[in-house]
């Protein structure tokens, strides 16, 4: 992202775009990232249940991976998923 | 067509209190702090009496008077508030904010003492202690300055490309309190100088909906630094233009100081404020005696406007800065301090040497002023200062 000069930001930084929150990927501030392998995935959602920052994406009971724009690494998902063969581990971005 | 003059016996404060009644802002919080206290005394009676516009309102402490100020110039308001002292100190964090917001504040800070030893008189330790805020400052010698600087400030702080805050300081008691001879420019005229505020953003814009004060962290916290630091350049440019076009109206002339028979001048004090008026009259009985002296009296210090001083204090043998604020950096006051840094790459450089005075409103009359000038006599046929700070008239 190319970051803007001072000469073209809204003086005093003034946020002048309703709702521009959304546009801020959170995900960026992580160093280490969850991999998910759903083939070891029993769908038991404890992941979801954990993660602090609603970065597990489930649909219809389903696990169904990771929301990189907001997961920011901490690991906890990876830590509490109860299958031997874990299905969420922990890389290097 | 000459211009109808009102001339008015006023207190610097009741004077000030008229300025920002022919402004008549939208909306002034109100905390009492002595000497500032009675310019919203006199406002309240304004606004009671039906004469001004303005939705006054009354806080529980300077923090919240400027808080609110803040508030309501966020909101797209004219907005107002006055201290001094202890008060100026307690809305500290907050004068970071409204520069920081760029919200254009036009505040009185009438000049007291901080405590301890706890004392209601004037010296400048309050505002020389809010010069890194952000805020433009503007110091008056008398209440027609006060008055003047008053008016003026509103126009520079509201400059598309200022929008900074502006203190206008004037000395505790000294001003504030005496009686003094002025002119009041005509109602219409105020009113028409400074014009209708037209905010950049405003928060009840509910079209187009701001947001102030978000986090901003290390990818753009040093750009919106930048702005502020380049609006404080701007501001420079849009003291004088202001100072231009109401010594149009009023015929009174502004800049960023003024100089008292510098032209030749050999040995120069240079200092704010009321006492700048007790040395024009030794300056006065010194020339008459064949005395090359002189005087520079800042008006702005905040944007410091080093080229300018260096440029009229550069035909000086030997310049005395009298600091009303100590800074106990032992190397001196502020204006002295920085005064020196300006003369750093100049090719001819005077002698200087500092005096902290009139600390806690201790009075400084024709008489150290003649001694700060024998001083400065000496030095020059010694060619050096013999001390670098001198408490003036203070007992060992």
């Amino acid at each position: 992202m190319t970051l803007k000069g001072y000469k073209d930001l809204p003086e005093g930084g003034v946020i002048t775009e309703k709702g521009n929150s959304a546009l801020y990927k959170t995900g960026e501030w992580r160093s280490m990232r969850p991999n998910y392998y759903p083939e070891g995935c029993v769908h038991c959602l404890i992941c979801w249940v954990f993660c602090p920052d609603s970065a597990i994406k489930v649909e219809n009971g389903k696990m169904l991976g990771i929301d990189y724009d907001h997961c920011k690494g901490c690991g906890i998902c990876a830590r509490e998923c109860p299958r031997k063969e874990k299905a969420l581990q922990m890389v290097k971005e | 067509m000459a211009l109808e003059i009102k001339q008015v016996a006023m207190t610097g404060n009741e004077a000030v209190a008229n300025a920002i009644k022919q402004i008549n802002p939208d909306v002034i919080a109100a905390y009492p702090i002595t000497p500032q206290t009675d310019i919203v005394q006199f406002y309240s009676t304004f606004v009671a009496n039906g004469l001004v516009d303005t939705q006054m309102v009354t806080v529980e402490s300077e923090h919240s008077a400027i808080s609110a100020t803040i508030g309501a110039s966020a909101a797209g308001a004219r907005a107002m508030t006055a201290t001094s002292s202890q008060g100026l100190a307690l809305m500290h964090e907050l004068l970071h904010i409204a520069s920081g917001f760029r919200l254009p504040i036009a505040m009185p800070v009438v000049n007291r003492a901080v405590s301890a030893p706890i004392n209601i008189h004037c010296d400048h330790s309050d505002t020389m202690a809010a010069l890194t805020t952000g805020w433009i400052q503007i110091y008056g010698e008398n209440a027609q300055e006060a008055y003047d600087n008053m008016i003026q400030a509103v126009k520079i702080a509201e400059d598309p490309r200022v929008k900074l805050p502006v203190m206008v300081c004037y000395d505790g008691f000294i001003t504030s309190h005496a009686v003094e001879n002025l002119v009041l420019l005509p109602d219409e005229k105020v009113k028409e100088f400074v014009g209708e505020y037209k905010p950049t953003h405003e928060l009840f814009d509910f079209d187009s909906p701001v947001t102030f004060g978000p986090l901003v962290l290390p990818d753009y916290f040093s750009e919106i630094k930048a702005q502020q630091a380049e609006a404080m350049l701007a501001a420079k440019e849009v003291i004088l233009e202001v100072a231009k076009e109401f010594e149009k109206m009023s015929g009174r002339k502004y800049g960023y100081f003024e100089g008292y028979k510098l032209e030749d001048a050999e040995r120069v004090i240079v200092v704010m404020s009321s006492t700048a008026g007790t040395a024009k009259a030794v300056v006065n009985e010194l020339r008459a005696q064949g005395e090359k002296v002189g005087l520079l009296k800042p008006r702005v210090i905040r944007p410091f406007p080093a080229e300018e001083y260096v440029k009229a204090l550069s035909g000086a043998k030997v310049v005395g800065v009298m600091d009303r604020a100590e800074t106990f950096s032992t190397q001196g006051g502020q204006l002295f301090t920085e005064l020196r840094a300006a003369f750093y790459e100049a090719p001819e450089r005077p002698l200087m040497r500092n005096y902290i005075f009139g600390l806690g409103g201790r009075d400084t009359t024709t008489a150290e002023i003649r001694k700060v000038f024998e001083q400065l006599k000496q030095d020059q046929e010694r060619g050096s200062v013999d001390r670098k700070v001198t408490h003036l008239d203070v007992r060992v």
